[in-house]
């Protein structure tokens, strides 16, 4: 089941006008912001379908730009959120792609500083509900609504144990996962939904892991 | 936890429960929070409504200039007291129309079960209000039958004009109303069903085609008629008519339809409306394009 709460058919308190097209993108930014950890200083987002038809009346990119910036789908300096953005120093940049996507509403997202870069894709799948379906070339399963973490490790036997055997120990439970890789051998990462919250230190602990080369929290 | 109307009634009905006692429930379940905690979410997202409502009969105007205003008129007109259909069903409508201008204009609103679409169960909940003088517990219960029924939809079809068309968030959203109006009504769960059942069916086929791919035109009006038929459905199943096409069946129905429609009428802003002269034109001023050079 794609919706599991009440809260995503009566909800989310937003700003207009679209919930997909709106508060959808809004979310997508802020994911991505989150994976980040810290405002970009630039941003290419490219949008297909129906995002890239419609996007300027439904202000998905102010919205989508009020996401890099932090900004929950209900706060009003969303409508303001380009202009916040460029007085901060933001490069931004909005493609109109005509190539076809599997859901109308896709957007990608890259964004990056001096430090790093990172790129996302992201749908919007209605009512302002989001999944993330690729993360830095990988393919990955984000609902976005329960805590997750994204481990990125080499592509070795005992890899995956090892990461949940740490979470079983903290008697954290897993909700969802997904395992993906470039190429056998090569890098890898694990997508993983669990039900509470995971403190820095459990963090630590499996970024000391052999074969663990980078461990992102995305809080609830 | 229920996939679809036939369970959830069944639910209802063996357990003696209303429809929003389930729905509660699932969700302290689901999300492991306390009864008490999703009752406060669902009062403040009321909040929003009720605020978005007063706003918007008060007069808003989008930033495009197409909406605003008509959710003042439409008031003016009831306390003229000369309309020819009914009280309730236009005070419905004009609460309808006044969140959805409120959502254009770039306002707060409370997303039932999409942005475009947030018209319809607040309108008809407003409205309602002034005949069944309900509690707010009662106010915040029809907002979760409303959801059950919409968790079901998004489950088994989808809200999503872009995925849908219209039929998906509109059609959707007056269904969930007329449910919800029957329960508070006093219906039971089985009537909930069919004035879902009722609403949707006529609401099948309908475009998703938003003038310059802006949610006002027609959307605010869509809504409107949303309200409305929400309210004469839940009156049919109030009466005792049931539709002939099982609830389930109509929603995948919805399904299939929204999967054969053609792009250009799935929020794109390239047919229907969004493509008359008029459309075409709007859009040009709006955005200020000439029309020669509009693909």
């Amino acid at each position: 089941m794609k919706y599991k709460s009440v809260f995503d058919i009566i909800g989310p308190v937003m700003i207009g006008p679209s919930s997909s097209h709106t508060a959808g993108a809004a979310r997508i930014g802020r994911v991505a912001r989150s994976l980040f950890g810290r405002e970009p200083k630039w941003a290419t987002i490219s949008f297909y379908g129906s995002f890239a038809k419609t996007y300027k009346g439904h202000g998905t990119d102010v919205a989508l730009i009020g996401g890099l910036l932090d900004f929950d789908t209900f706060d009003e300096r969303i409508i303001e959120a380009i202009e916040i953005a460029k007085k901060s120093g933001m490069k931004i940049m909005f493609i109109e792609e005509e190539a076809i996507t599997d859901h109308p509403n896709t957007a990608r997202v890259l964004i990056g500083d001096d430090q790093g870069e990172l790129e996302l894709v992201g749908i919007s799948i209605g009512g302002g509900k989001i999944e993330i379906i690729e993360l830095n070339g990988f393919e990955l399963k984000l609902s976005g609504h329960h805590p997750a973490i994204l481990v990125v490790h080499n592509d070795r036997h005992g890899a995956i144990a090892a990461v949940t055997n740490i979470l079983a120990q903290e008697k954290i439970n897993i909700g969802h996962m997904e395992v993906s890789r470039k190429e056998k051998g090569k890098m890898a990462m694990m997508t993983i939904e669990v039900d509470h919250n995971i403190g820095d230190e459990i963090l630590k602990k499996l970024e000391q892991l052999p074969n663990v080369l980078q461990v992102t929290k995305i809080v609830d | 936890m229920f996939r679809n109307v036939a369970e959830l009634v069944e639910l209802a009905t063996s357990k003696n429960k209303k429809i929003s006692d389930l729905m509660i429930e699932q969700e302290a379940e689901v999300t492991g929070r306390s009864r008490e905690d999703v009752l406060a979410m669902m009062d403040r997202n009321l909040t929003v409504m009720e605020q978005a409502v007063e706003r918007g009969i008060k007069g808003v105007k989008s930033h495009s200039g197409l909406t605003g205003g008509d959710a003042v008129l439409l008031q003016k007109y009831i306390e003229k007291g000369s309309f020819l259909s009914g009280e309730t069903i236009l005070d419905a409508v004009s609460k309808a129309v006044a969140t959805n201008e409120v959502n254009a204009a770039m306002g707060t609103i409370c997303a039932t079960p999409t942005a475009g679409s947030a018209g319809v169960v607040p309108g008809t909940l407003f409205a309602v209000k002034s005949k069944l003088n309900p509690t707010r517990e009662q106010m915040v219960s029809f907002l979760f039958t409303a959801g059950a029924f919409g968790f079901v939809v998004a489950n088994n079809a989808s809200i999503s004009g872009a995925a849908g068309g219209c039929q998906a968030e509109v059609g959707s959203a007056s269904g969930m109303a007329a449910a919800a109006i029957v329960e508070l009504a006093g219906g039971t769960p089985a009537q909930c069903a069919e004035a879902m059942a009722i609403t949707l069916k006529n609401m099948l086929g309908l475009v998703c085609d938003p003038v310059a791919g802006l949610v006002e035109v027609p959307c605010v009006k869509r809504n409107a008629m949303g309200a409305a038929n929400a309210m004469v459905a839940a009156d049919m199943a109030l009466a005792g008519i049931t539709s002939r096409i099982p609830c389930d069946e109509v929603i995948d129905a919805m399904y299939k339809i929204g999967q054969s429609m053609p792009s250009a009428l799935r929020e794109t802003g390239q047919g229907g409306l969004a493509a008359t002269p008029t459309g075409r034109e709007l859009e040009a001023k709006i955005f200020g394009i000439p029309l020669d050079k509009r693909e």
